[in-house]
């Protein structure tokens, strides 16, 4: 299968601190593919890199058969609709009801009618669970894990060719995080026909191992292992063997 | 004696370096304004919502402050040149007095106040919580989003809100210099006119105008630079309340002057 984001020897550096170290992977079309790692590892560099956020000081990084370094900034933000993101505490916009903030990007980047509007919103507010009394209120006013649905369904609103999560069952307590995973995976499937690709940045390896199809592990800006779940399982690398004590 | 002198220095060094630093980013802030106003697409809704809050909110605070602000001025103008006999230019006096300075710059200082405040809260709060991430990822210019509509509207609500305060401002003027000091009616206009030129009505809105682009922009920039949590919006905050009535009474005497020479 093809890869849906290339990295070919990438590396970043702030000054001399080298944060991604000679970085050279694939992550597969269609399938869920985490990063896992210790803090400060390199993880939100490396999705500032794949979302066109920064640029690398050297290598190349190619997103959809797209050579980011040939885009400039409003190229940047045309292909960043390919993207879906779903924050480590959902970013709703918190002077929007979690129907407008789903209704938000198709108000932005579609001429589709209210009517619509409102049709797409709901069935977005069903895929992710969401129980209609919470659609009009604010995010202030919702749980953690409502939160995060809303955010999923603001992501999926213009139907990403890429879905990246950052941290999604951070903060959330067991049965929210299990939810949580259990709607990235859902997600997924439901988009099996399109190829939508998952990416999801993390730290919880139970959540991880569940939904994944890939897991990579970073340290210190370095792949330690990038395998399958299975291959993540038996590794002999003492550094994937303490993270999964963990 | 030689560390305190080397702390010295170095405290002088650090000072100049931060202010040179804050100069350029706030110069760098100024571009992406500039270079999003021309892009498309125009968000005409958000422009609305912000000469909204910040000149119809605005009102009442301004008609207290410029009714009271003519007022007091009248009576002190009354009181000085009584003695002379001079007491039908008390109208002209202060309606020169509301169109060049003090409804421009007490206008600023309000809105500087009541709305720089507010948008450097609302922008450093969404920075916090990650919303700006999420419009950049959207694909949206948060500068383009956010900070166009407040300059823009700071840019055209001000003239308004100052030609209010001169209106309301001469009506303060006129109760209390005809109405309650006794100064008669028909010379009091009668001098009005002779003196009061459109220029001087110019000169006031003009610099109105530049007053808003400049609270607009503080305003937005310290919402931009806010980092950490809670602290640092109330940070930001304070920063664009300070900065931002600092910078209307420092530029009005390098605008004023300017205008005198143009208009």
């Amino acid at each position: 299968m093809a890869d849906a984001i290339t990295f070919t020897h990438v590396v970043k550096k702030y000054g001399d601190a080298t944060v991604l170290n000679d970085l050279t992977f694939g992550i597969p079309q269609g399938k869920i593919t985490t990063i896992l790692g210790f803090s400060g590892a390199g993880k939100s560099t490396l999705m500032k890199h794949i979302l066109g956020l920064t640029r690398p000081t050297s290598g190349k990084i190619v997103s959809l058969g797209k050579d980011m370094s040939e885009l400039d900034e409003l190229g940047l933000r045309e292909f960043r609709r390919n993207f879906g993101m779903v924050f480590q505490y959902a970013a709703l916009f918190d002077f929007l009801s979690a129907f407008e903030n789903v209704a938000f990007p198709l108000r932005e980047f579609t001429k589709l009618k209210e009517s619509e509007i409102k049709k797409k919103v709901e069935s977005l507010m069903q895929a992710v669970e969401l129980v209609p009394e919470s659609w009009h209120r604010l995010p202030s006013e919702l749980s953690g894990g409502m939160r995060k649905r809303v955010g999923l369904a603001r992501a999926l609103a213009l139907e990403p060719r890429i879905m990246l999560y950052d941290e999604p069952t951070s903060g959330l307590d067991p049965i929210s995080t299990q939810v949580v995973s259990d709607l990235i995976a859902s997600t997924a499937a439901k988009n099996q026909d399109r190829k939508l690709t998952s990416l999801v940045i993390s730290h919880d390896v139970r959540a991880s191992l569940r939904i994944s199809d890939h897991i990579m592990f970073l340290e210190r800006g370095q792949i330690v292992e990038y395998s399958t779940v299975e291959g993540f399982k038996n590794s002999q690398n003492p550094i994937i063997r303490r993270f999964l004590e963990l | 004696m030689q560390d305190v002198l080397k702390n010295y220095v170095e405290g002088i060094g650090a000072s100049i370096l931060g202010l040179v630093n804050g100069l350029g980013k706030f110069s760098n802030f100024a571009g992406q304004v500039f270079f999003w106003a021309i892009q498309p697409p125009i968000r005409l809704k958000l422009l609305m919502d912000q000469m909204y809050f910040i000149g119809n909110k605005s009102l009442f605070i301004i008609g207290l402050t410029s009714l009271f602000s003519g007022a007091v001025f009248a009576l002190q103008m009354y009181l000085g040149i009584k003695a002379i006999n001079m007491d039908s230019i008390v109208g002209p006096v202060v309606a020169i007095s509301l169109a060049k300075e003090l409804a421009p710059v007490f206008a600023g200082l309000v809105v500087a106040g009541r709305c720089g405040s507010a948008m450097a809260a609302q922008i450093g709060s969404m920075k916090v919580t990650e919303q700006l991430d999420a419009l950049e990822v959207m694909g949206i210019n948060a500068h383009q989003y956010l900070a166009v509509p407040r300059v823009v509207g700071a840019t055209l609500s001000m003239p308004l809100l100052c030609g209010i305060f001169m209106l309301i401002g001469n009506l303060g003027s006129w109760l209390v210099g005809v109405q309650v000091l006794g100064i008669d009616e028909v010379m009091y206009f009668q001098k009005l006119s002779d003196f009061m030129t459109l220029s001087h009505v110019a000169e006031g809105l003009i610099k109105s105008a530049a007053f808003g682009f400049l609270i607009g922009m503080i305003g937005s920039y310290h919402g931009f630079e806010v980092k950490g949590g809670a602290e640092g919006v109330g940070k930001g905050t304070n920063l664009a309340v300070v900065w931002g009535m600092v910078t209307v009474l420092v530029s009005d005497y390098f605008i004023s002057s300017f205008l005198t020479k143009i208009l």
